[in-house]
């Protein structure tokens, strides 16, 4: 049942999708297809599905395991921010080389970079006691920062006009296509990859069997000697790895550079996904492609429709909503007063 | 002697927006809800106070506005924590995404319009003061409201039977419930003051500290604000100072970065969140203090059982 109130909320925000196309005085009809259905008319759509869902469905899988011990990373852009960093800076260090570790080398130091920022909230609330939901927000401001003065100074091209960018990464360090004709690449494989690994974690380990009693009965939990600062710290350095390999696989796959804005919020819009697919790895998987589906929309309404693309942001987050209110009707049957004393007699 | 006069006057601006947030914010939790949608408030009272600026010309009007795009959120939030009992967590993020969202979209077409600030209103005679009569006494009305804001907020926790219900609340619900008291209509009326409040916030980024729309100005201050109300430890008096320390962290490397100092204009940009982690973590290190004062209930549902 629990798979339900995801799909009512699916109808439930498109409803309120027509009405508002309606009020911004769109043609719901049109707008609606532009939205979701024109982007999966061709082949190199799909791809592009693909390579939207990759970073959310990494991350999401990611949160919803520390969602689930109760831990909440909330900086998974800023984590996202650091992998690209790391990441991004072996492949500027190689940029002349053509050798086939300089791939590698990147993927470990993006999530190594992710892990560092992680591990930040991390130590702050295991030693200081210091609210991870804060914390790992403000360091997402500082990680944005923080690229935008390595693009706009050390990292920047020098032959690149002053632009803030930084050169184009090498081929050696650029992800393969997996699917040709689009932009497919092997990002994709890391993400199902990680949905199945996360999968049999969850329901066949040691430390998955611990993750779901420390959110669930967290004094069962601490009788039984789990230990909560433990769960913290992996929580998050597992979400920091991901969202630094979400971020790499950002800058070393679409991108091919770095920029100073390397992500459109896919650490915040995760969350959602992670929520909306249950907190479950392949209810992740789902959510994450319908997610990409949405900032697909969101591009083809704009392009199309002359719609601005913060819709996008909107439906997210009235999905969101509709979700956590379907979940109390899930949950909980609707009882009248009359049916109530009817019972009693 | 000028310079340092215009600096802290840009302080007390910079500071408003996070004293109303955080005041509000600080109410709310004192009634046991935790409302992370500061930052999506925030940005809907921004573009709605803007919005009426625009279009009608009124500054009261403009204001109104804010504070009651703020509300309407916060009225959403409370429907789903109180009316759903949804996660306080996951609905505040919620609200704060669909903020950052909505206002975008409604703000489009108010992008790059200019608009000249609320007026100063000096205070008669008070005003003439050297110094100190520029200071204090020359400000625009919303400055003056958010000292009367706290000085309001710190009467009612501390001094008013309202006030003690409130703390009830956020203390121990289920107490406050047995001997009577409507748990879920307190909490809700808790969580649209720090809408109006967030909203508040809002419209004075837009009418008076940068008088502009652009998309996400806030830039993190709702969460900020957050963090404030654990610095002060839930004490309004407290959270002024705290605002006041934030607002002048902020000028400060503004002022750094306009003197040219051989440091980035980015890492300047980092001192107000690096300061709000140190803060967060100086005044969290100490459990026994956060005990003493959070709400025994913030982050809770309440299921009523009669």
């Amino acid at each position: 049942m629990v798979f339900v109130s995801p799909l009512i909320a699916l109808v439930l925000t498109l409803l309120a999708g027509v009405v508002l196309f309606s009020v911004m005085g769109v043609n719901p009809q049109a707008a609606l297809y532009a939205f979701f259905i024109e982007p999966l008319t061709s082949k190199y759509g799909w791809g592009e599905l693909g390579v939207k869902a990759t970073p959310l469905i990494l991350i999401g899988v990611a949160l919803s395991i520390g969602f689930r011990s109760g831990v909440w990373n909330i900086g998974a852009e800023g984590q996202l921010t650091l992998g690209a960093i790391c990441g991004g800076g072996i492949a500027l260090l190689f940029y002349d080389t053509e050798a086939f570790f300089v791939l590698p080398l990147m993927v470990v130091c993006g999530i190594l970079g992710g892990m560092l920022w992680a591990a930040i909230p991390a130590w702050l609330r295991t030693s200081f006691n210091a609210n991870e939901i804060l914390t790992s927000l403000m360091l997402t401001y500082v990680a944005t920062l923080l690229l935008s003065l390595l693009v706009h100074g050390p990292w920047r091209d020098p032959d690149g006009f002053n632009f803030p960018e930084s050169r184009i990464f090498s081929d050696s360090a650029t992800l393969p296509i997996i699917l040709s004709g689009t932009r497919l690449h092997m990002g994709w494989v890391f993400a199902l990859a990680f949905v199945a690994a996360a999968w049999v974690m969850l329901a066949r380990t040691i430390i998955g069997f611990q993750v779901k009693v420390v959110g669930e009965a967290p004094a069962a939990a601490r009788y039984a000697g789990f230990s909560v600062n433990k769960m913290i710290w992996f929580s998050l350095l597992l979400g920091g790895g991901a969202a630094g390999l979400a971020g790499l696989v950002e800058v070393s796959g679409p991108i091919g550079q770095l920029l100073p804005t390397v992500s459109p919020g896919y650490g915040f819009t995760a969350i959602i996904v992670a929520f909306v697919g249950r907190l479950h790895p392949v209810g992740v998987l789902f959510a994450g492609l319908l997610m990409a589906l949405s900032y697909l929309g969101g591009e083809s309404a704009q392009i199309s429709m002359n719609l601005p693309l913060a819709v996008t942001g909107v439906f997210q987050g009235l999905l969101l909503f509709f979700l956590l209110g379907c979940d109390v009707l899930i949950q909980y049957r609707v009882v009248t007063r009359t049916l109530i004393s009817k019972r009693a007699h | 002697m000028d310079i340092i006069i215009a600096s802290l006057l840009t302080i007390i601006t910079a500071a408003t927006p996070l004293l109303y947030a955080s005041i509000g914010e600080m109410i709310t939790e004192k009634s046991g809800v935790l409302n992370l949608g500061v930052e999506g408030m925030m940005l809907m009272g921004a573009v709605c106070g803007f919005a009426v600026i625009h279009f009608t010309g009124s500054e009261t009007l403009a204001i109104l506005a804010g504070l009651s795009a703020g509300m309407g959120m916060a009225a959403i939030f409370a429907m789903l924590v109180l009316g759903f009992q949804s996660s306080q967590v996951a609905t505040g993020l919620a609200l704060t995404i669909f903020g950052i969202g909505l206002s975008a979209l409604l703000g489009q077409d108010l992008v790059g319009i200019a608009y000249d600030g609320l007026p100063k209103i000096a205070i008669p005679f008070l005003s003439d003061i050297p110094v100190a009569g520029l200071l204090l006494f020359h400000h625009d009305v919303m400055v003056y409201g958010s000292v009367i804001i706290v000085i309001l907020s710190a009467w009612f926790l501390n001094k008013t039977r309202a006030g003690l219900i409130l703390r009830a609340v956020g203390n121990s619900h289920d107490a406050a419930h047995a001997i009577g008291y409507p748990v879920i209509r307190i909490r809700f009326m808790a969580i649209l003051f720090g809408g109006a409040m967030s909203g508040l916030a809002g419209a004075y980024l837009s009418l008076a500290y940068s008088p502009l729309w652009i998309e996400n100005m806030s830039a993190g201050r709702g969460w900020i604000a957050l963090a404030l109300v654990v610095f002060a430890t839930w004490r309004p008096w407290r959270v002024m100072a705290g605002a006041y320390l934030f607002g002048g962290i902020t000028i400060l490397q503004l002022h750094l970065q306009a003197q040219g100092v051989g440091v980035p204009a980015q890492v300047m940009s980092m001192l107000p969140y690096l300061a709000t982690i140190l803060v967060l973590v100086l005044i969290s290190r100490n459990q026994s203090k956060i005990k003493l004062n959070a709400p025994a209930c913030i982050g809770k549902p309440f299921q009523p059982t009669s």
